[in-house]
């Protein structure tokens, strides 16, 4: 104690702290500890995905069964999920999507630059309101308020997460993770 | 066997059973075995039906869960059935009307008319699979996952429509399942 919190601890905090039950992701480097902490996690259930696109449906059944849910994802996810953001819209179902950046700051892989640039378009484009955290410390409060919004207001709010915080440079880094 | 008798005989003295119905035909099949508001009909999101009733059936262990849905359907989204054999949730049923046709679209033949096997993929992701005969039973009862493939004649037959106002069928169906509190949460 005594240290700061590291991102993806206070991440676990306020999805814990808001009564998230479920938690869908398909992996990805920048979300290793999040997803760690969600499975070690007594009252969460954390569901490995074969594609984004599947933790949209299971965020929407938990809803329909009366509990909150959250999606993790890296930013080439949000195109797998285009189409199916069409019934969270249409039925008003309330989802908080936290989307790891890559092909923005610093991207080695150039195969990520397309998608993670249409990140933000697309998604606002499917009527889910985006929040963007580029510092550690923001990340807890932005998460919080994301939370409320898509649980208080049937909102879909998407958080970024800046490849900055992700601080990932290379392939050899990324492997060694 | 004729769908809409399919779908009337595994929602008879269907109970407090909750029904996630796939897009396109099995709504409608749904709908005509009666409209419930313990049913979301999906108008839309062409391959979510069985993961909609994965997260329906972690969110509620104590109830039991049906997911009605079609072969076109199922195959868009091939990998739900991975994930749920992952999840092995105990109360979820999946149940596949294949009559090896895309209805809504010209009755264009789908994978399954050329021999992809449904119920095969199903026990290889580790869901238990059983015939149309004992569907009824694993229904309401026993711990699954269960799957199970009924082979349909392709036939046009009349629309029976539900409500397609999307917020309106969430909200109705959390109502019947979480009571008044449901608005209130």
């Amino acid at each position: 104690m005594g240290c700061k919190m590291r991102w993806p601890e206070a991440i676990h905090k306020e999805l814990s702290g808001a009564g998230v039950r479920v938690v869908g992701y398909v992996p990805d480097a920048g979300h290793k500890r999040l997803i760690e902490l969600c499975h070690t996690d007594p009252n969460m259930r954390a569901v490995v995905l074969s594609t984004e696109e599947e933790g949209i449906g299971l965020a929407a059944g938990a809803w329909l069964g009366g509990q909150k849910s959250a999606l993790l994802m890296q930013s080439s996810g949000v195109g797998n999920i285009v189409n199916v953001l069409g019934m969270v819209r249409e039925c008003r179902f309330p989802l908080v999507t936290l989307v790891t950046m890559r092909g923005e700051q610093g991207e080695f892989n150039p195969w990520q630059v397309p998608m993670g640039q249409a990140v933000r378009p697309v998604l606002e484009a499917m009527g889910t309101v985006v929040q963007y955290a580029d510092k550690a410390e923001e990340v807890a409060p932005i998460v919080n308020a994301a939370l409320r919004l898509a649980y208080n207001s049937y909102a879909s709010v998407a958080v970024l997460i800046s490849q900055r915080l992700i601080g990932i440079k290379s392939f050899q880094e990324q492997a060694a993770q | 066997m004729k769908r809409r008798d399919a779908v009337q005989q595994l929602l008879l003295d269907r109970g407090e059973l909750l029904v996630v119905a796939g897009l396109g035909s099995t709504a409608w099949d749904c709908t005509a075995a009666g409209d419930s508001a313990l049913t979301f009909p999906m108008w839309g999101a062409m391959g979510q039906a069985a993961m909609i009733g994965l997260g329906l059936a972690l969110a509620q262990p104590q109830r039991r869960v049906l997911v009605i849905t079609g072969d076109g359907e199922a195959l868009m989204g091939l990998g739900a059935f991975a994930t749920i054999g992952v999840q092995q949730p105990a109360n979820l049923t999946v149940v596949v009307i294949d009559n090896e046709h895309y209805g809504e679209t010209g009755m264009q033949q789908t994978h399954t008319a050329h021999g992809v096997d449904l119920a095969g993929i199903a026990r290889a992701c580790g869901l238990k699979v059983v015939a149309f005969e004992e569907a009824r039973n694993v229904i309401h009862q026993g711990a699954g996952p269960h799957f199970v493939v009924v082979k349909v004649e392709a036939e046009k037959i009349p629309l029976v429509l539900p409500p397609r106002e999307g917020a309106l069928l969430k909200a109705r169906f959390r109502r019947a399942v979480l009571g008044p509190n449901a608005d209130l949460d």
